[in-house]
């Protein structure tokens, strides 16, 4: 039996995530017009599995001597990868507008999904609470 | 709590490519103005964009960039110099300058600006729904 902290599992983790992820996507749409930008996105599933295998935050790095500094929250900033244009363009830019609203649609119903999982577990929660 | 930061970057979009709009009408308007000296002729401006640079703030990574406004640039294309010596404006020399605004290129640009800013809007307007849900999560 898990403790109340655990019970909601990997969703936690996984709204976090998703929130990274929209923000990415975001400035990813805000840059279109930018020249010399480079669309990022990240490895959702990758991230998550890194999550999985470890029970920690899939970025934090390890610390191996006393004096390393730990940095704070749990940034997807490192994990970041360029996407693969499917066109250049002239000005160095690669943000295509099409698929980075298509990822940031996807990524909202994701995080609703999420979001449904987590009100079935505390509704759970909820009823063992209460017993009826 | 990182779905704020998708307002204030998308919001950076907004105002950058108003200023885009701006400018697009600036130029559009004063696409027909004349003038007697090279100098005082109108010329066309852009706005260059650049990707706002993290701040530091230490405490927690920042994945997303903003936009903003890094200066506006007036053109360097030689200006419309005709030979009209009956016009009011013309110099001594009998020539007027007209300004070096291209239409056709700013009539693109606006299409372009206010599509990139609807898109923004959307951006927001999805942010808002997943901030909603969430806020209402166990209820």
């Amino acid at each position: 039996m898990p403790g109340l902290n655990d019970s909601l599992g990997i969703h936690e983790y996984a709204l976090n995530l998703r929130a990274r992820r929209a923000e990415l996507l975001a400035s990813n749409l805000a840059n279109a017009d930018t020249p010399n930008y480079k669309a990022k996105d990240i490895d959702f599933k990758s991230m998550l599995q890194q999550y999985q295998a470890g029970q920690k935050s899939a970025t934090a790095m390890n610390a191996t001597h006393a004096r390393h500094i730990t940095p704070g929250g749990q940034g997807v900033g490192g994990d970041a990868m360029f996407r693969q244009p499917l066109q250049d363009s002239i000005d160095g830019n690669t943000v295509n507008t099409q698929v980075e609203k298509a990822e940031y649609m996807q990524n909202a119903l994701s995080y609703q999904a999420t979001l449904t999982f987590i009100n079935g577990k505390i509704n759970t929660l909820r009823k063992a609470i209460r017993g009826d | 709590m990182s779905m704020f930061k998708v307002f204030d970057i998308a919001g950076s979009a907004l105002n950058a490519q108003s200023v885009r709009l701006n400018t697009t009408a600036s130029n559009l308007a004063n696409a027909d103005s004349v003038s007697s000296s090279i100098d005082q002729t109108y010329r066309a401006r852009q706005p260059v964009f650049a990707a706002m640079l993290n701040e530091a703030s230490g405490m927690e990574q920042q994945a997303g960039a903003g936009v903003n406004v890094k200066a506006i640039v007036e053109s360097q294309a030689p200006l419309r110099q005709t030979y009209e010596p009956d016009h009011p404006m013309a110099n001594e020399q009998g020539y007027v300058f007209r300004p070096n605004v291209n239409v056709v290129e700013e009539m693109a640009n606006m299409i372009s600006a206010s599509r990139s800013y609807q898109s923004n809007v959307e951006v927001i307007n999805t942010a808002k729904q997943l901030m909603m849900k969430t806020l209402s999560l166990g209820q």
